[in-house]
């Protein structure tokens, strides 16, 4: 118990480190002013989220391999933080966009894949709900997401092609391009803090589906007699 | 080899079932023709406009159509359980699916190609020239959207709300599809027309990708 | 009826468990079943008959144990004959058609002449072009017993197979178990009580809970593994 509080100290300390950096240590941008600062917030957190997936993605296989059900724990709670550093990710993009370019949102390559990779997870939480058996649900979305996470990389190819067809603006340039040494060193540093704190919460997470795991099973073991 | 002829038994049957009764083909025709002309109220349709939007709202309709048709796939084995018939009958579980997506890929070819005569005339898009390469994208197109469709088609036949569930999981993960699809269409009905190879090549590499994947994950699909 | 042309084939089940939530079908099952035996399992509804006869034809998966088949030629599952509740053939396809299919599925050879022998011995030969959709229960019953004998299977395994069935074709049903156990055959079937079907059987076994509580051949115990199934 104690780690925990510990590991959930390190994790929002490091964030609001991470805060205080963005605002007070990054030195202002030539022309955006100071909501650029989103920035620091907005790609790590996305980083985060793919990482987070990727790891959904591993332990979807493990389960259909192993079968054990703490490899289901483990996709469904990555899945659902995953799907939480997206959407700070989708709102934290156009808050940034509207002031320095005028609209809220683009079709861009990146922008609409990421939006396609939400609405997959989004299915994936959904198909979940609408299985009622636990071995079920934990197979068959496990099959799902070994799908989705496969379709994402392709789905991100698809809609580049075709803006290379129809180009436009690309609103955010690329991570980590062309940015000033004192930039670079906060952004990976919010790297780090995002990645942190995402294994905070999946460790809660994970936690929590353990304890709903056994209290369910408790509750049944108690109905059969 | 035992998958193919095990594979081409199970088509024929396929086959053969849906051309007694021909009623997931005509509806889904039907459907399709729904789809297209109510799409058409939203945009002026102009031979330029056609030309723009027409293919997109023409896969749109075929995805959308697809959707439906691909239910019953494995909700038709349900019935008298004759699936565990078939898991009983073939050593490799894939065979079901290579018949099944076969199958579906020759209904969603007939419809498309049914459709597309009426779809140039309604909005006056001359194709005619550009049949070889509207011919491979509708193939390469159908197949992928059978290839995903039919594994999905296996997951919602076991779980709640199947009928919703299957269209809400297909349509994201098909966004491929329709962007590459749509744009290689759109280009073969330009006044200039081309076949986009980086496309065809988008296409075709979605389809190895996910019959692959099946290949390798479809026992599980099945298992119970 | 032709002898089985494979060797006989046994079957072990090994410390089997099957969960469902938290409702164990089967639990820590073992059962050894040798080549030739006709085994009648009895038990209550929910007592994990059902459960058993699809993971011994590998149609579910357990989530622990395993099940294997000695004297088959190779690892694969041998030819299994399963009769259930439900019937596994198309409705809309005729008698004939439904056992051509599932004939050359099976590799069966020479099909036509097997479907044709087998629509004589189950008494269809006059219904052949018929959609098993018109069938009565009793004859699709006769349908989904041909399908299983189609590849001529030396493990058969019957799930109730008497139920919905009117006292003729209950009869009937007797008859060809009788003549399928006396041709070699491994034969499993699960059943509601005692009945003719059940003094086919040369061991019964009782489960309970998905446990095996009784296992008995022939003999004084053998009436008593009945008694209670029927409810």
């Amino acid at each position: 118990m104690l780690r925990r509080i510990f590991f959930g100290a390190v994790a929002v300390g490091l964030v609001a480190c991470a805060a205080y950096a963005a605002f007070y240590i990054a030195p202002e941008e030539r022309t955006m002013g100071t909501i650029y600062r989103i920035f620091y917030f907005h790609a790590p957190t996305a980083w985060a989220g793919e990482t987070t997936f990727f790891v959904c993605f591993v332990a979807n296989l493990l389960y259909i391999w192993k079968r054990k059900p703490q490899y289901d724990w483990l996709g469904v709670t990555c899945a659902e933080v995953g799907l939480a550093c997206i959407t700070v990710v989708l709102i934290t993009g156009p808050i940034w966009a509207k002031p320095v370019w005028g609209i809220w949102w683009t079709w861009d390559a990146r922008l609409t894949s990421t939006f396609v990779l939400w609405i997959l997870y989004i299915c994936y939480l959904l198909l979940r709900t609408l299985v009622d058996e636990p071995e079920r649900r934990a197979l068959l979305s496990a099959l799902f997401g070994v799908f989705a996470f496969i379709d994402v990389p392709i789905v991100f190819g698809a809609i580049r092609w075709w803006r290379t067809q129809h180009p436009a603006p690309v609103i955010m340039g690329g991570a980590g391009s062309g940015l000033d040494p004192v930039m670079k060193k906060v952004f990976f540093f919010s790297v780090l803090a995002m990645h942190v704190f995402a294994a905070f919460l999946i460790v809660e997470r994970y936690l929590l589906e353990k304890t709903k795991y056994d209290v369910e099973l408790m509750a049944r073991e108690a109905e059969a007699r | 080899m035992a998958l193919l002829s095990n594979a081409a038994v199970l088509f024929g049957k396929e086959v053969r079932t849906e051309f007694r009764s021909r009623e997931l083909l005509s509806t889904t025709i039907v459907f399709v023709l729904i789809v297209v002309v109510v799409f058409s109220f939203t945009f002026d349709p102009t031979t330029n406009e056609s030309r723009r939007f027409g293919p997109g709202l023409l896969w749109m309709a075929f995805l959308f159509a697809a959707s439906l048709m691909l239910q019953p796939c494995f909700l038709r084995e349900q019935t008298n359980d004759t699936l565990s018939a078939l898991r009983l009958a073939v050593q490799d579980a894939f065979a079901i699916f290579l018949a099944k997506i076969s199958a579906n890929t020759l209904f969603l070819l007939v419809t498309e190609l049914l459709m597309l005569p009426v779809f140039a005339a309604l909005f006056n898009v001359s194709f005619a020239a550009q049949l070889p390469g509207i011919l491979l994208t509708f193939f390469l197109g159908s197949v992928g959207i059978s290839v995903v469709g039919t594994a999905l088609a296996a997951i919602s036949a076991q779980a709640r709300m199947r009928e919703l569930l299957l269209p809400l999981l297909l349509l994201p993960l098909l966004t491929p599809i329709l962007v590459v699809s749509t744009e290689v269409t759109v280009r073969l009905m330009q006044p200039d027309p081309a076949i986009e190879w980086k496309g065809i090549g988008l296409l075709a590499g979605f389809d190895v990708v996910f019959l692959t994947v099946l290949w390798l994950f479809g026992e599980y699909l099945l298992e119970e | 009826m032709p002898a089985a042309p494979e060797p006989p084939i046994g079957l072990q089940v090994d410390q089997v468990e099957k969960r469902y939530g938290a409702v164990y079908a089967l639990r820590n099952l073992t059962l050894s079943i040798p080549a030739g035996e006709c085994v009648a399992i009895a038990g209550r509804n929910g007592s994990g008959k059902t459960t058993l006869l699809r993971v011994a034809a590998q149609l579910v998966r357990p989530g622990k144990g395993t099940v294997s088949y000695s004297g088959s030629p190779d690892s694969h599952r041998p030819r299994i004959g399963f009769v259930a509740h439900a019937t596994m053939v198309y409705d809309e396809l005729t008698a004939e058609e439904n056992l051509l299919f599932f004939a050359k599925l099976q590799g069966v050879e020479n099909p036509k002449k097997r479907v044709a022998e087998l629509l004589g011995e189950v008494g269809l030969k006059d219904r052949k072009d018929s959609l098993v959709r018109t069938f009565s229960r009793g004859m699709r019953q006769r349908v989904a017993i041909a399908r299983a004998l189609l590849a001529q299977p030396s493990l058969l395994f019957f799930d109730e197979p008497g139920s919905g069935l009117d006292a003729e074709s209950g009869a009937w049903l007797t008859a060809h178990i009788r003549k399928l156990r006396d041709s070699g055959c491994t034969i499993l079937m699960s059943l509601h009580g005692e009945s003719e079907t059940a003094s086919l059987a040369t061991r019964a076994i009782r489960l309970e809970a998905g446990s095996v509580i009784a296992d008995t051949r022939r003999g004084a115990m053998f009436q008593s593994i009945f008694a209670g199934a029927a409810s």
